[in-house]
């Protein structure tokens, strides 16, 4: 996030577009429905499902899915030709403008209701004149924006609109990514990514690599950038990976095109995973190494909004398990690395001297204050919104995107869309909520939402076992018989390994992200008993 | 902020401009008991039980009592204290508080102040009506309306934390009570077992469903750490008995949560006390797991991970990392792949 959690009572307005905030930040959609509910502030809403939030919407948009971009050019399309936008800030706080205003303007209401699948253009022009109105709105999203092919698209684009409307780096505005797990903020700031260092620090660069070599007494680093995940899997059955090291993770049941990800991990020679339960990808393994749960744990997380918190030591451990850090710690000490961490705060302490938005964040401070990176020293009291004054580059930059559809469209053989997600009671892939009492009774098994239209088309009645196929697989699921979704197109949350929605969705990824096109694939949907 | 000065029990302090006498008492650790307060909702001004008096005369409720210049404030005398054991013994002949059989015995608000102001005990009123008792209908909550003293606050916290305006009162008077949506049983109803309610319960008419049977309240350790599930990162006060099993979770007030939990985050925490829990390295061997010591398993790693690398290179080893293991974890992890097996190949599921 841009802003912060505690500034959603600062903002006259949320767009929220692609979260189903209620239900996988249901703390954060709380804050929002108060805000709307209680206290009358406006909120547009634009998903491919009628989620809960749409219920209290000033507007509510039910695109088609992978749609995003169309939308939200249509919404600067209105902005830029009715000149609402906020003109002083576009010229004195940002680059690039007259370019991007060339793509909008062919994304006229009448166009992209077309592409989106909306019946009332005219809904377009009065949100973006409402969007306009609301100084200022906080635009919030989730991976319905990221999980395209033309996911980084995705979220330029909401860049685009909240510059546009002057909403970045005040607060109560924003871009406000939600994020998933609860540390995938700081997995990535710390480098658990296949091109950069900590804090971003691109592997590529020679000052870097020379930065690093220094800081670790090391002169091996390589400059090149590594494999992303799903292209460890390709290269995996392509025979270059040989030995995966898991540390968590589960990847038989979170990634694309499951059968693909299972023929890659038996194609290794050699498979180590290091988790709390032998999940559907250990497996696999030819070790499996036992840790600690986080409730046996101490160290730091980063969340949503970058503040990094003091996990603690609630439990004991259970049998033999250890800490993550120590296992790795032991398997780099017989490789011959001469490491001697005594506790998570002495690898906290490293950190925070290679990881300049993390230098003044101490256990200490963690523990007993707000402190949400940059925080480059201990005088210096953290972010709370990025982007104050100037942008991080300088000027905000304009990127002109045009709307390109997902990988693969509906047709003859497949007519149907299917989009995944998360659902309030259960979390990714299941392997905790599932062994949770309360959670697991709420929500046993899994469910495919079917519009009653489809239903009836079909002959398909609520509770009735069908068959699901895309051109990756085919699994046999419950139906659930809802108004969520639209005709034509079907939900499966993908918590469930017995019927597994990632065993039909399609590994194509954005080409710059990587990331894969979880939201959209097409399918074809077939009653059982005949 | 305008600044304003008052005395409160003869002591000088400061508040600012639309603060209410209790909210600046406690601040200065004045402790002036109250029931249906709570700093999380907004003010209900009904219990009677945070009176004070107001420069010698009037008796208000300070909850609702905006300060001002000068103010002087009597946090307790006789008449008070006389009117505060009233009220108590009002609601005690009201109900049904056996302390012994209530989940919320040794961490019950109304119990302490009971305690406080010794009440002797009270006989019940001829006109109290038994209420709805239901331990079943909702895995989540338990509930037990004869302890309910009307507070309100389960009200305001679905209305105005959770926000999903399950609970509310019906009917009038004596014959007031609580009730989940148009009447149904909470279990029947569209609550989504946040536990928000039961946390702000200042007695037990409403409280979670897993603590029973798990030890009483004074024989737990609360210690806060950070939700597992997703990126809000919500700190919760974890309590465990003796036993080291977890009892309950609670929203703590100083995250970025402000002390609300969703469902996930109050009880979806069973699994790490699961009999699958991992306990000891297994090492596949002909095709199963066997266990084997850490030593036996980290070597075999290191001699496979030296092999493979002088064999196919460095870039023939990758690793994923994981967005539910700490910054420490995560940060060695990569450190490990990069300094150690010498590539860049390591991810985690930020894309997932």
């Amino acid at each position: 996030m841009t802003n912060s959690i505690r500034e959603i009572p600062l903002s006259e307005g949320f767009f929220v577009i692609g979260s189903n905030t209620t239900e996988n930040h249901p703390v954060i959609g709380s804050m929002i429905k108060n805000e709307v509910i209680n206290k009358g502030k406006k909120l547009i809403v634009v998903d491919p499902r009628r989620i809960e939030l749409a219920r209290y919407a000033d507007f509510y948009f039910q695109i088609k899915p992978g749609t995003n971009i169309a939308i939200l050019n249509g919404f600067m399309h209105v902005l830029i030709k009715e000149n609402l936008y906020d003109k002083e800030y576009v010229h004195s706080r940002c680059e690039g403008f007259e370019e991007m205003a060339h793509v909008i303007e062919k994304y006229t209401p009448e166009y992209v209701a077309q592409i989106c699948g909306l019946d009332n253009p005219e809904d377009i022009v009065e949100a973006a004149r409402l969007m306009a109105r609301l100084k200022p709105m906080a635009l919030y999203y989730s991976m319905g924006i990221t999980q395209f092919v033309s996911g980084v698209n995705g979220v330029k684009s909401t860049a685009n609109l909240q510059m546009l409307l002057g909403n970045v780096g005040i607060p109560g505005g924003g871009v406000n990514p939600l994020r998933g797990q609860n540390n995938v903020q700081g997995a990535c700031d710390m480098g658990a990514l296949p091109n950069t260092y900590p804090a971003y620090q691109p592997v590529a660069s020679i000052e870097n690599k020379a930065k690093f070599e220094a800081a670790w007494g090391v002169s091996n680093l390589s400059t090149t950038p590594g494999l992303t995940l799903l292209e460890m899997f390709n290269h995996a059955i392509e025979g270059n990976i040989k030995a995966i090291y898991a540390m968590g993770e589960n990847p038989v049941m979170s990634d694309p095109n499951q059968k693909h990800v299972i023929e890659a991990l038996k194609s290794l020679e050699f498979f180590v995973v290091q988790d709390i339960f032998l999940t559907e990808t250990a497996q696999y393994a030819h070790v499996v190494l036992p840790v600690r749960s986080f409730l046996e744990k101490e160290g730091t997380v980063t969340n949503t909004e970058r503040r990094v918190q003091l996990m603690h030591k609630v439990l004991p451990p259970v049998g033999d398990a250890k800490d993550d850090w120590w296992v790795i710690q032991e398997v780099a000490r017989r490789m011959g690395a001469n490491w001697n961490y005594k506790t998570s705060e002495d690898i906290f302490e490293e950190i925070r001297k290679v990881t300049p938005s993390y230098g003044g964040v101490t256990y200490k401070r963690a523990e007993y204050e707000i402190i949400q990176w940059p925080c480059p020293s201990e005088d210096h009291p953290g972010t709370q919104f990025l982007h104050k004054d100037k942008f991080t580059r300088g000027l905000g930059l304009f990127t002109p995107i045009d709307y390109t559809p997902p990988a693969e469209d509906a047709d003859f053989e497949y007519p149907m869309i299917l989009t995944t997600g998360r659902i309030l009671y259960h979390f990714h892939t299941g392997t905790m909520t599932r062994k949770s009492k309360v959670l697991d009774e709420n929500v046993r098994e899994g469910y495919v939402e079917v519009n009653p239209i489809d239903a009836q088309n079909y002959n398909i009645e609520n509770g009735e076992v069908i068959s699901i196929s895309s051109r990756r697989g085919s699994i046999r699921i419950k139906a659930r018989i809802t108004n969520t979704v639209k005709p034509n197109t079907v939900f499966i949350p993908f918590h469930f390994f017995e019927a597994c929605a990632n065993v039909l969705t399609i590994d194509a990824v954005d080409p710059i992200s990587k990331i894969p096109e979880y939201k959209v694939c097409a399918c074809r949907i077939e009653k059982i008993n005949l | 902020m305008e600044t304003i000065s008052l005395i409160i029990d003869g002591k000088k302090v400061h508040g600012e401009k639309g603060q209410t006498v209790l909210e600046v008492a406690l601040k200065n650790g004045i402790n002036i008991p109250y029931l249906c307060y709570h700093p999380k909702i907004s003010k209900t001004g009904a219990c009677r039980i945070c009176l004070v008096r107001i420069n010698g005369v009037a008796l208000k409720a300070s909850c609702v009592e905006p300060i001002s210049e000068g103010m002087e404030v009597v946090t307790e005398d006789d008449e008070i204290i006389k009117i505060r054991k009233f009220v108590l013994e009002l609601l005690l002949s009201d109900g049904d508080h056996n302390c012994l059989y209530c989940d919320a015995n040794g961490a019950c608000e109304f119990q302490s102040l009971v305690q406080r102001y010794s009440i002797e005990e009270i006989k019940p009123s001829k006109t109290r009506i038994p209420k709805e008792i239901d331990y079943e209908s909702s895995n989540a909550l338990r509930r037990n309306e004869n302890r309910c003293i009307l507070c309100g606050r389960c009200v305001k916290a679905c209305k105005e934390i959770q926000v999903s305006n399950v609970w509310s009162f019906a009917e009038r008077g004596s014959q007031t009570h609580l009730v989940a949506d148009d009447g149904k049983k909470i279990g029947e109803s569209s609550c989504v077992k946040c536990g928000t309610c039961a946390q702000l319960c200042p007695t037990g008419a409403l409280t979670l469903q897993p603590v029973k049977g798990r030890g009483a309240n004074w024989e737990l350790t609360a210690i806060p750490s950070i939700c597992i599930y997703c990126g809000v990162g919500c700190k919760i006060d974890f309590y465990k008995n003796k036993d080291n099993i977890l009892v309950k979770a609670m929203g703590n007030y100083t995250g970025p949560n402000n002390g609300h939990l969703c469902v996930k985050g109050r009880f979806g925490f069973d699994f790490v006390h699961s009999d699958k829990r991992l306990k000891k390295p297994l090492i596949k061997k002909k095709g199963s797991f066997e266990e084997a010591e850490w030593d036996e398993a980290l070597d075999l790693i290191a001699s496979k991970l030296i092999e493979i690398k002088e064999k196919y290179g460095p870039d023939s080893i990758a690793a994923l990392s994981s967005a539910k293991c700490t910054n420490e974890e995560n940060y060695l992890l990569q450190k490990f792949v990069r300094s150690v097996i010498g590539t860049n190949n390591i991810d985690h599921c930020a894309r997932l």
